[in-house]
């Protein structure tokens, strides 16, 4: 399966993964492949790093109205990573109410197809979420 | 540098005009404005144009086609919500800069309706409720998440927020809605993104706004009596921080912006009379009472629970009914809420009138991200 996301790392034998691109110099963390770092201007020292599996969960809201074809309502998720980035999902495996999600909850990240998503060749995507730890 | 007055201002009642082209319904505010300064466009040394869905297709210089062609320079202006008040400051600055005495701004948009954000695009498969939501009404409801998370901010006190503005709106004959809205009904309306509710959400509208800015010079020669000085006009963007790529930060852009105008102005948040702020969402109404410093971090909620902001308290906000009523023409809002606090500052705000306003502040904010601040002052 294709990754849904560029930072989203499938490889040909082994577990996804998240990569994050990280300055050598400040320790940001970025998405997506850069070779300058906006916070401290550094160039050319941005190294591909392995993302936590395990996280915490910063904010979110519980979505209701979408775009036509979109199943509602779900947790759209910001997830502080252990050992730095953050990283936007749905939080699954919870039942879609303020109640049952608490802020600085423990989450993993888990792998699976995008929802059945396909793009206009055919092509299956595999994307990832969060579930309580 | 000289300073810089706004002679003539005016926006047209927002709603919805299907059947009116964008050029013709900025040409509409354009003379409102020209009328109010007492000019003419024969008087323009230049005009700065701001406008969002038709950033590419030369809105200002059609404006001209509309109202009168006399070669004088234009410049089209797009900044996503701070369009409006982007093509002010240009024209701002250009008095500022010596180039011209007598400039004409003009912000107009005309909306579709539905959500915006978060359709997607690109390669492979659609993200969004993917990889959660990049629709407006849920990364607002996001940034609404945080304060709660670190203040305890609850819906109830988001939704007071909206009950506010659309009473305010009720006093404003050119606000697209004068609708009471009682909490239970905003708490009750559909939800769209928790904790935003419909009622919880700006009104997508058409709408134009303009304003006819002078030097003190020619501001002199035309007479002050209405003119209302521009004490401080700040632009920022978004600057580093650790989420800002996957959860867009209008705290800190705002707070630069924030810092800036009351250096520049050499006044504090105590000293302003009103505030008519960027409450795209009931959520972000509440970041920037503190944002700009109308209170210290924390006590936003207070704020709105003692009714501090409401008219009539220590410091009203969004008087004019705010985007949650008044409507959201995303080009047009950065110079409307100049022209609402100008109403103010000369005692012409009518049944909403905040007494004894001597000094306003707007702020617009455009995810990407930029934000824009003006300080205004009846001289």
């Amino acid at each position: 399966m294709l990754p849904a996301v560029n930072y989203l790392i499938v490889p040909d034998k082994g577990d996804p993964y998240l990569e994050g691109h990280k300055c050598d110099v400040c320790g940001a963390i970025f998405l997506g492949e850069r070779t300058v770092c906006s916070k401290c201007f550094a160039r050319d020292k941005i190294s591909k790093v392995k993302l936590s599996n395990t996280g915490t969960l910063y904010s979110y809201s519980i979505v209701y109205r979408s775009f036509p074809g979109i199943d509602v309502p779900y947790i759209s998720a910001l997830v502080d990573l252990d050992n730095g980035g953050t990283v936007k999902g749905n939080l699954i495996n919870v039942e879609p109410d303020p109640e049952n999600v608490d802020f600085g909850m423990k989450v993993k990240v888990v792998y699976g197809d995008a929802l059945g998503r396909k793009d206009k060749d055919g092509n299956s995507y595999m994307s990832y979420f969060f579930e309580p730890a | 540098m000289s300073d810089v007055y706004v002679l003539g201002v005016d926006m047209i009642k927002f709603g919805r005009f299907p059947d009116r082209t964008v050029p013709n319904i900025g040409a509409e505010a354009a003379l409102m404005a020209l009328d109010d300064a007492g000019l003419t466009i024969k008087d323009m040394q230049a005009m700065y144009c701001g406008n969002l869905g038709q950033a590419n297709a030369m809105v200002g210089q059609r404006i001209l086609q509309e109202i009168g062609q006399t070669g004088i320079p234009v410049v089209n202006c797009a900044n996503a919500c701070a369009t409006g008040a982007t093509a002010f400051r240009e024209a701002w600055m250009s008095i500022k800069a010596g180039m011209y005495d007598v400039v004409l701004a003009v912000g107009v948009e005309q909306m579709g309706k539905g959500l915006l954000g978060g359709a997607g695009g690109g390669d492979g498969i659609p993200k969004e409720g993917l990889l959660g939501s990049g629709t407006m009404p849920c990364v607002f409801a996001e940034a609404g998440m945080e304060h709660s998370s670190k203040y305890g901010t609850t819906f109830e006190q988001f939704a007071k927020i909206s009950v506010k503005n659309h009473h305010h709106s009720t006093l404003n004959p050119k606000a697209m809605y004068q609708i009471e809205t009682p909490l239970d009904d905003v708490m009750n309306a559909e939800m769209i993104s928790y904790p935003n509710t419909k009622l919880m959400c700006s009104v997508n509208v058409d709408g134009s706004a303009a304003a006819v800015l002078v030097s003190e010079k020619k501001a002199k020669e035309l007479g002050m009596q209405r003119a209302i000085k521009v004490r401080a006009s700040a632009l920022a963007s978004d600057p580093y921080t650790d989420r800002d790529l996957v959860m867009p930060d209008v705290n800190a852009c705002t707070r630069i912006a924030a810092k800036d105008a009351y250096e520049q102005a050499g006044l504090g948040a105590e000293d302003v009379s009103l505030v008519e702020l960027h409450d795209c969402f009931a959520t972000a109404e509440m970041l920037h009472y503190e944002n700009l410093g109308l209170c210290k971090d924390g006590e936003a909620g207070m704020m709105i629970d003692e009714g501090h902001v409401e008219l009539g308290g220590k410091i009203p906000v969004n008087v004019s009914g705010g985007l949650l009523s008044k409507g959201h023409p995303l080009g047009a809002t950065g110079i409307a809420n100049i022209y609402e606090v100008c109403s103010h500052l000369r005692g012409e705000a009518g049944k909403r009138q905040v007494e004894g306003a001597k000094i306003g502040m707007t702020h617009v904010i455009g995810l990407g991200t930029a934000c824009a601040i003006h300080i205004l002052e009846k001289p």
